[in-house]
């Protein structure tokens, strides 16, 4: 077995980093934090590479176990009720803990360029060394209270991040919008996790799983058999808790603060909202995903039609969008809900728990090559210092390998064989289409409009019209810093799809076969395929064809443009519904009565001490006459009272 | 005749009221020092006599009355040096004159 110190460092290594750049990084590592930050990372990541291959050449019997490497009770209450901090080491979290390191490697990476002459080089570094240690500490987390205090740190470091340019009025609403709505998410994490840990009397993963899909067992029968509004305690309880999942993955409806998040630097929207902290609600649902399969069925459903609304939700809304960075927010947004509809239509165990494996892997393909396409845009905007389409065009001889890693990680989110898209993309689908038809060509669509969409994005930006000749030309493609992230997440994207990804990872720990079905994966390719010929149409060359089609859907058109006008619909709920009548009537209640009450005290006393203060006279004799009654007084009640 | 127990207290009970009488009714603060000499004199007078009449084997009444004097005789210097100095500020020792420190 493994030495628990490696994996106790993986996390507490950047909370190291943290600490020291954040209390000091400012007056004595101004210039060199980002190295120090480089370095740490370089050395977790190192160490969680030992700890994967470790892992995994040591099978027991074709099954990979559930380890807790450390456990520390921090917090009881009762014999079998604490809060601990530990690690528990099984597949999903030796995956997560090498795609978190990686990315977040390659992002320290590349904001030493990108960031570089920033005034609060050092702080960013600190924040980025904060999220890369609440998102491990997240995905090591082995029990349900400790997933959720990481689960709120990366939101907390999230919100820092969005916030890094504060003194831009968008980031600072960007900011406060994601914090706002995913706490509000979180706020049904918790009432899950109270109802789950009231049922079955312990918050430890291994055992709260064990509890609640064993039907014998009595927390189970009372879990089953309460109920409120007609559904069972155990499947609110659950579905409460996929609410604080579907927030913090940006699942419709509650995806509005994704978009906006863009307002942070580049890089740290490749780590955070591409990569890493937006895929904690499918890494959620996997977590518990024995007890969504066999103990809630139902809530599981609910999960895959999020999943598959939000996918192609999302899609729709990409393909208008005119910001590159938003567009590939809305691409995130649609590729977890390919995973969460995979984890929605799998079952527990063996060949039917393929979707299981799919979104995992999906997760795994997606994190390179959106990391990609989030640092390839930031080398872009870097490049022409705008996030708009119309600003670019023609770059491709620019910023060339800027432009074939961004190539590369198109085709792998399109679905294009042999791409690591193609592969995880399958996977899902035929996991799909052997669970629910329905969510199937929901997503056969939706995958057409990926290749559509982002293959606009591509062309947009590196063919479409003559480049643009007032670009500076100084600075070129950012160096040796840039480049190198995108190529090493360039090969990852392009060969992550050949990892026989069942032999890792799979619903119930033991080895999953999967099986490559050439008829099968014909029409999703072919579907990408038609998708990018379509840009190829449309935006190859600069032509009014967009215009003229977007012009001839009229309305429809505007109305995916306007996202739906979900946003508007917030705000009118916000403003006109909740302002006015439960904010105003608060408002004067509280000015009213409240205060009111707060006045009536002190004018009070203010009459009061108006009527007797004229004993305070100024006059010796006076106040001796009142010690004096005073005195006679007592002795009166001790002669004839008190006795 | 050898005066008894009464004699004494009625003496010092009488001392006592014509002090706190003085006290209320003299407007002179040198004159109301001396109306609390009386007070705690006829207090001193009471300990002395209790002492003597009561337990007459045990000191602690004649203690008493000689710490009573001694926080007299200081009370008498303080006091008299508040006196000087509001004459000072005042030219008067009026208690009515004094009044400032009022609501």
């Amino acid at each position: 077995m493994m030495n628990p110190v490696y994996i106790a460092l993986i996390p507490l290594l950047p909370l190291a980093g943290f600490l020291m750049l954040g209390l000091f990084g400012r007056k004595f590592f101004k210039e060199t934090s980002g190295i120090i930050a480089t370095l740490l990372l370089l050395t977790a990541f190192g160490l969680s590479v030992y700890v994967a291959y470790d892992y995994f050449t040591h099978a027991n019997g074709g099954v990979y176990p559930k380890t807790i490497a450390f456990q520390y009770t921090w917090l009881r209450f009762t014999d079998t009720l604490s809060i601990d901090m530990g690690a528990l080491i099984d597949p999903i979290s030796v995956m997560m803990l090498l795609v978190v390191t990686f990315v977040s490697l390659m992002v320290h990476i590349y904001s030493l360029a990108y960031v570089k002459g920033e005034e609060r080089f050092a702080t960013y570094y600190a924040y980025l060394m904060l999220f890369t240690f609440s998102m491990l500490g997240l995905v090591l987390s082995s029990n349900l209270f400790q997933i959720y205090i990481f689960w709120e740190l990366v939101g907390l470091s999230s919100f820092l991040l969005i916030g890094f340019y504060y003194n831009k009025p968008s980031a600072v609403a960007a900011c406060k919008k994601a914090f706002i709505v995913t706490r509000f998410a979180d706020l049904g994490f918790l009432i899950g996790i109270l109802i789950l840990s009231f049922y079955s009397g312990t918050l430890d993963f291994a055992t709260l799983i064990n509890t609640l899909t064993t039907p014998e067992s009595a927390a189970m029968k009372n879990a089953v058999t309460a109920s409120f509004l007609g559904v069972s305690a155990i499947s609110w309880g659950m579905a409460l808790v996929f609410i604080g999942g579907a927030g913090k993955s940006a699942m419709f409806p509650l995806h509005i603060w994704l978009p906006d998040a863009m307002e942070g630097p580049t890089p740290v929207s490749a780590l955070i909202h591409a990569a890493t902290m937006v895929v904690a609600g499918v890494f959620l649902v996997a977590r518990l995903f024995p007890v969504f399969a066999l103990t809630t069925p139902a809530v599981l459903e609910i999960v895959g039609w999020v999943g598959a609304f939000s996918a192609i939700f999302a899609a729709m809304i990409a393909c208008t969008q005119t910001d590159i960075k938003r567009v590939l927010a809305y691409s995130t947004m649609s590729q977890i809900g390919f995973m969460l509809f995979a984890l929605g239509v799998s079952k527990y165990g063996g060949e039917n728990g393929l979707g299981f494996t799919a979104s995992m892997f999906h997760l795994f393909t997606h994190a390179m090559f959106k990391a990609l396409l989030f640092l390839g845009a930031g080398a872009v905007i870097h490049y022409v210092h705008s996030n708009e389409m119309k600003d670019m065009g023609g770059l491709r001889k620019l910023l060339p390998i800027t432009h074939i890693t961004f190539l590369i990680a198109c085709l792998a989110i399109a679905g294009v064989p042999p791409f690591a898209g193609f592969f995880s993309k399958e996977e899902i689908l035929l996991a799909a289409f052997n669970g629910n038809k329905t969510i199937y060509y929901v997503a056969l669509l939706t995958s057409g409009l990926t290749a559509f969409y982002m293959f606009r994005l591509y062309f947009n930006i590196f063919w479409s019209k003559e480049p643009a000749t007032q670009h500076d030309k100084h600075h070129g493609e950012g160096g040796f810093a840039m480049m190198m992230p995108l190529v090493l997440l360039a090969i990852g994207a392009a060969a992550a799809g050949f990892i026989p990804f069942g032999n890792f990872v799979s619903s119930d720990g033991a080895k999953l076969e999967s099986h490559f079905h050439l008829a099968f994966s014909a029409a999703p390719v072919l579907i990408g395929l038609s998708g990018i010929l379509l840009a190829f149409v449309m935006y190859k060359k600069q032509s009014n064809k967009a215009t003229n089609l977007a012009n001839s859907l009229g309305g429809i058109y505007k109305t995916v443009y306007h996202k739906f006008y979900i946003d508007e619909l917030y705000l009118f709920i916000t403003k006109k519904i909740l302002f006015n009548l439960i904010g105003r009537p608060a408002a004067w209640f509280d000015k009213n009565v409240v205060d009111g009450l707060v006045n009536a005290t002190g004018n009070a006393t203010t009459m009061i001490s108006a009527k007797i203060k004229g004993m305070q006279s100024g006059r010796v004799q006076q106040y001796a006459a009142y010690f004096f009654a005073g005195v006679f007084g007592l002795v009166l009640i001790f002669l004839y009272i008190w006795k | 005749m050898q005066p008894g127990l009464y004699h004494i207290l009625i003496i010092s009970a009488a001392l006592f009221f014509i002090g706190v009488f003085g006290f209320f009714t003299r407007r002179n603060l040198i004159t109301m020092l001396m109306s609390i000499e009386l007070i705690l004199n006829s207090v001193n007078l009471n300990f002395i006599a209790f002492n003597k009449y009561v337990w007459p084997h045990k000191m602690d009444g004649l203690f008493f009355s000689l710490f009573v004097i001694a926080i007299a005789a200081a009370e008498a210097a303080v006091a008299i040096a508040i006196i000087i100095n509001l004459y000072r500020s005042h030219q008067s020792i009026d208690v009515e004159d004094a009044g400032e420190m009022k609501y």
